[in-house]
């Protein structure tokens, strides 16, 4: 029986170790700055799973070696106070080397670069609409009781700097390949959250404030993005693509979307279309 | 202060070196009782006797019986989930379903089976009878404590016959979604189970109130705080953190309700629901965060506490050797208990709350872990050279032990902000949290009822079909729960009804969760195993013997057992030594009960170390 | 206070050492050097202290928003105040006559309070047609609603205070019972009414500054 429940936890541990190195389930490949938090991961394994392995095997091996005898006593020992202090030590160590790199990276992470291209994500239920600021840089100030079928972002009419915003239709996003860019997240209804499992960033999406969060895209290519933030019966049906293109083909796709501007006056001749229809 | 240790090391236990010297009578003297025996209420009809019973032993059997009931609910709840994810083709589940399944089972885990059952039931059997007590300090308070909860399951159970079915806003009911349309049960749904909490805490209250007073006021003389068994102290703690987080529990559920029901904006900020503009302004829905988290992550604590100290004692009893390091065991419940209000927003990492706040709470969370691994140093450690009888409480615990491990070394990647921003919301933390807080704790359960079901049946539970259970819900649970941070890797979100085709998470993946669908399905086959067991068992098992795992601890020496009403016959026991006197050198036998007169067990002495 | 000091102090013990295990075989099994109703009553006001924190702290960070409207207070409130004052002190002299068996002082004492607590308790229903007749609904503003939340809670804090009223009035009227028997109860009522005092003084402060 003992030798029995030695092996069986010994399987455990050794299956956990080879499961690790030999499942086919591991990340995608990163298509961001945030290689770093592939890092600390791969940095935290190697320190927790070393803890495992000795743990669990000396689990095994008590097992086997102390199992019950009629004819043997244990050991009477309350406690061994230097034994204790060396382990608070060791583990305080393993724990700061954990927190240390992993401060650095959210310090990064937390730190916007100035030159970041803002864009701004809007989520509501249960969709993804993106903005663009414009040849200014700058994206005009929103407000949600402008909200309307005309001005679905609920800009403010009298801020400048929205009317040459770029309003992206559909929900694709194109990135520059390489240029720091910002997410400037909003949501006009309940909580979600934008995440591109390969960009590894994310953040969630709060109603009546505006969260944040930066990349710098360094692969090309068409990826997924999916609501990290429970909202509702859709929220698995939630998902939108982003795109990493380079320059040429960038600046091809911004040249598509409409700005805002443009958008008011094609509104208006909708109407009056619509107003000289009826009229008839 | 070490140093002084060191010395005092080599005396331990010396306290019958001069015993040949005194008489008897002499050292087993024990000064008389100040207070007067405690009153008690004696029942007198079938009524008071089993349905509405003052007996704190009856109330902790309704209050585990209930929970588990109802934990089976959940059970079958998250069968239906698994089922649904592994074969979206067989069209089992509507999104709504779904989402309505998780919330309840989340909620029904978390807080009507593991919280009642750790505080309400193995604290109401487990407090007066390891502190040496005739009952609860209120009897009435106490039963009025456990019909509480009864009608809070009930409310809540009701919520799945209202118009919507209820909730399915996720365990945490974060609003606005908790209250806007776009989620089931968004109406009545949440209504009842905001009703349903603010009962549970108010029971639970009145409970908690009974625990404290019991373990400072009512043990049996002799009991010092330093010489309760660790389940008391996690018990213990455990109830003092529930009283100061369940109050964030019940302000949230009380503004949320208004906020529902009156149209007050505590957390609604103004939105555009479906289309339609809302009349909330300005509410702040990260308050509701902070608050209900300044009660969630003390309730990861509230459950873990009382099984950190309930595998301590069956380890201790099982290997036939003292805990290795009682007192920085009793520091470290304390201290983990302490830091527990500290650590609430790593929940909240990516909440949007103040990045900056990520410096402060991962630290702090990270500091958690070093009284919690200095718990996990010392069960092991007392393992070392002892006498380890492979008992089933003694398996479970030893699961615990691999399980806990396994659950805790996760922790620290999510409480480290930067790991926790690609594996938040994603099947990582599902499996972290299974792991740590669900299957952890269940196991130390099963240990805990395996060990003390004699002590209520007076019989044993059968061994082959306890192996049975043991083995399948074990290993199973591990292959449930540990390839399942692997699908967090791939960055499978968390919640999702159906992954559908995605670019980046391969048909592997759904094989993946095949294999866990089915191997919970087999788990939850093992539980029924596990009920046969404790139904027959209770008419048909072996007869048990009086302290059948020859343990120390009080409740096993009671003058009859199972206990009858008042626990100790005609005086309360009178205590001599700590819980852990197990292989004393010199002693005759390998345990030596607390309440064992010095005079009995003269010769029993350490040997220098 | 040296008593919870001296739990700490016990963390510290070595239960299996022969002097600690001396010491231990005295001890009379009881932490606290209180009944098990005061430790009960302390207890309970540790829990409601934390219950209106956690609303104070919400208060103060809903308070931040822009569409904050803070609402006027109604005179009745002062009045108000003045009773549970007036009921408090009462309180406190009926505590004393008890420890000194004064039984008919006692008496009225304990009718005095109760008339004063349900006359706080009509107070604040009156305030809050006041405030209501004048326009102000917990839906109107978010800081009415704070308002009427911590009265509520408040009120319901002073109600379940007079179901151990209450009881001990009636112990007390009951066959010629003394002052003596009910001694207890009334300090430890007297306690709660004080209790309750500070707690309205705090949010009442809280609603006046902001």
């Amino acid at each position: 029986m003992p030798v029995t429940v030695a092996v069986a936890f010994l399987l455990i541990t050794v299956g956990s170790v080879v499961f690790h190195f030999w499942s086919p389930w591991w990340w995608t490949e990163v298509a961001s700055n945030w290689g770093g938090m592939d890092d600390t991961i791969i940095l935290t394994f190697w320190i927790t799973g070393f803890v495992f392995v000795v743990i669990c095997l000396f689990v095994s091996y008590c097992v086997w070696k102390f199992a019950y005898r009629k004819d043997r006593i244990a050991e009477y020992k309350p406690e061994d106070n230097k034994l204790e202090k060396r382990l608070t030590w060791i583990t305080t160590l393993g724990v700061a080397a954990l927190l240390a790199p992993g401060l650095v990276v959210w310090n990064n992470y937390v730190t916007v670069p100035e030159n970041a291209y803002k864009v701004e994500v809007f989520a509501y239920q249960w969709g993804w609409k993106y903005r663009l600021p414009g040849d200014d840089g700058v994206l005009g100030k929103t407000d949600i009781r402008y909200i309307s079928d005309e001005n679905p972002f609920g800009l403010i009419l009298e801020d400048p700097n929205g009317k040459d915003d770029r309003l992206v239709d559909g929900d694709e996003l194109h990135l520059l390949l390489d240029r720091s860019v910002k997410f400037e997240l909003r949501t006009i209804d309940v909580l979600h959250n934008f995440y591109v499992p390969q960009f590894r960033g994310k953040m969630d999406m709060v109603p009546g404030i505006i969260t944040y969060y930066w990349i710098t895209p360094t692969k090309t290519g068409d990826y997924e993005v999916l609501c990290a933030e429970y909202c509702g019966s859709g929220h698995y049906a939630m998902r939108g693509r982003v795109i990493v293109d380079k320059e040429q083909d960038y600046k091809k796709w911004e040249a598509k979307q409409i700005t805002f501007e443009k958008m008011l006056v094609q509104n208006k001749k909708n109407k009056n279309l619509q107003l000289a229809k009826s009229n008839k | 202060m070490s140093d002084e240790h060191e010395h005092k090391l080599e005396a331990k236990s010396d306290y019958t070196a001069d015993a040949s010297s005194v008489g008897a009578s002499d050292i087993d003297a024990v000064p008389e009782a100040e207070l007067p025996d405690q009153d008690l209420y004696h029942s007198h009809s079938w009524w008071t006797t089993y349905v509405f019973s003052q007996d704190a032993k009856y109330i902790g059997i309704q209050y585990a019986l209930t929970a588990i009931g109802t934990g089976l609910l959940g059970l079958v709840l998250s069968w239906l989930m698994r089922i649904q994810l592994a074969f979206p083709g067989l069209g089992l589940l509507e999104p709504a379903a779904y989402y309505q399944f998780v919330t309840m089972h989340g909620m029904i885990m978390v807080i009507y089976l593991l919280t009642a059952l750790f505080l309400g039931g193995f604290g109401n059997l487990l407090i007066p009878l390891m502190c040496g007590s005739r009952d609860m300090a209120f009897p009435y308070v106490n039963m009025l404590s456990y019909w509480a909860f009864v009608v809070a399951v009930l409310v809540l159970l009701a919520s799945f016959f209202v118009p919507g079915g209820p909730t399915g806003a996720g365990w945490t009911l974060y609003p606005p979604q908790a209250i806007t349309a776009g989620t089931p049960g968004s109406n009545m749904g949440i209504i009842l189970m905001l009703i349903s909490l603010i009962l549970f805490v108010a029971g639970f209250t009145m409970g908690g109130l009974n625990y404290i007073i019991t373990v400072l006021q009512l043990r049996a003389r002799g009991m010092t705080l330093m010489r309760m068994p660790l389940t008391i102290w996690g018990i213990f703690t455990a109830t003092v953190l529930a009283l100061l987080a369940f109050p964030a529990l019940l302000v949230g559920c009380l503004m949320m309700t208004l906020d529902s029901m009156l149209g007050t904006s505590f957390f609604m900020p103004a939105m555009v629901s479906m289309g339609e503009k809302l009349s909330y302004d300005g509410g702040s829905p990260i308050l509701f965060q902070h608050l209900f988290w300044f009660f969630g992550h003390p309730e990861v604590y509230i459950v873990a506490l009382p099984a950190f100290g309930i595998v301590s004692d069956l380890l201790s009893v099982h290997a036939r050797k003292n805990i290795f390091g009682y007192r920085m065991m009793v520091w470290a419940i304390v201290g983990i208990g302490a830091l527990s209000f500290f650590v609430w927003a790593h929940h909240m990492y990516v909440s949007g709350m103040n990045p900056w706040f990520g410096f402060f709470f991962a630290t702090t969370t990270l500091i958690i872990a070093v009284p919690t691994a200095l718990k996990v140093y010392n069960w092991i450690i007392t393992l070392w050279r002892a006498n380890i009888q492979l008992t089933l409480p003694m398996l479970f615990s030893l699961a615990f032990i691999v399980t806990f491990l396994n659950g805790g070394l996760t922790g620290l990647f999510l409480g480290n902000v930067t790991v926790d921003v690609p594996l938040s919301d994603t099947y990582f933390v599902v499996a972290h949290f299974h792991m740590v807080m669900g299957i952890a704790p269940i196991l130390v359960v099963f240990g805990a009822i395996y060990h003390w079901y004699p002590l209520i049946t007076g019989r044993m539970l059968n061994e082959t079909l306890g192996k049975i259970h043991f083995w399948v819900t074990f290993v199973g649970s591990y292959a449930i729960y540990f390839p399942m941070h692997y699908q967090g890797f791939v960055g499978v979100p968390r919640r999702y009804f159906e992954i559908y085709e995605s670019p980046y998470i391969e048909t592997s993946t759904l094989v993946l969760n095949q294999f866990i669908t089915i191997a919970a399905l087999i788990v939850g086959a093992a539980q029924l195993v596990f009920l046969y067991n404790i139904i027959t068992s209770a008419r048909l098992g072996k007869k048990s013997e009086k302290n059948p795992w020859k343990a120390n601890s009080l409740e096993w020496h009671t003058p009859q057992m199972p206990p009858e009403h008042g626990n100790w016959g005609k005086e309360t026991p009178k205590v001599y030594r700590w819980a852990y006197d197990y292989s004393v050198p010199g002693a005759k036998e390998d345990y030596i009960p607390q309440n064992v007169p010095p005079s009995e067990v003269i010769g029993a002495k350490v040997e220098k170390t | 206070m040296s008593k919870s000091k001296g739990i700490i102090e016990s963390l510290f013990e070595k239960p299996w050492e022969k002097d600690q295990i001396e010491i231990d075989n005295k001890h009379q099994g009881r932490t606290l050097n209180l009944s098990k109703y005061k430790v009960g009553l302390r207890t309970i006001m540790v829990v409601s202290t934390v219950i209106f924190s956690l609303f104070i702290v919400a208060y103060s960070d809903r308070m931040l928003v822009h569409d904050w409207r803070t609402m006027p207070e109604p005179w009745l409130l002062w009045l108000n105040t003045g009773v549970i004052i007036l009921g408090s002190l009462i309180f406190h002299f009926t505590k004393l006559a008890s420890d000194k068996n004064k039984n008919d002082k006692t008496k009225n004492g304990l009718y005095l309070v109760g008339f004063l607590a349900y006359s706080f308790l009509i107070g604040q229903l009156l305030a809050w047609y006041q405030l209501m007749s004048s326009g102000y609904y917990a839906t109107t503003n978010v800081a009415n609603a704070f308002f009427y939340l911590f009265t509520t809670l408040h009120g319901l804090h002073l109600i379940g205070g007079l179901y151990f009223w209450g009881r001990t009035t009636s112990k007390f009227l009951s066959k010629n019972s003394k002052a003596e028997d009910v001694k207890h109860s009334i300090e430890l009522c007297a306690i709660y009414w004080h209790f309750l005092l500070v707690v309205w003084l705090v949010l009442f402060g809280l609603m006046l500054f902001t």
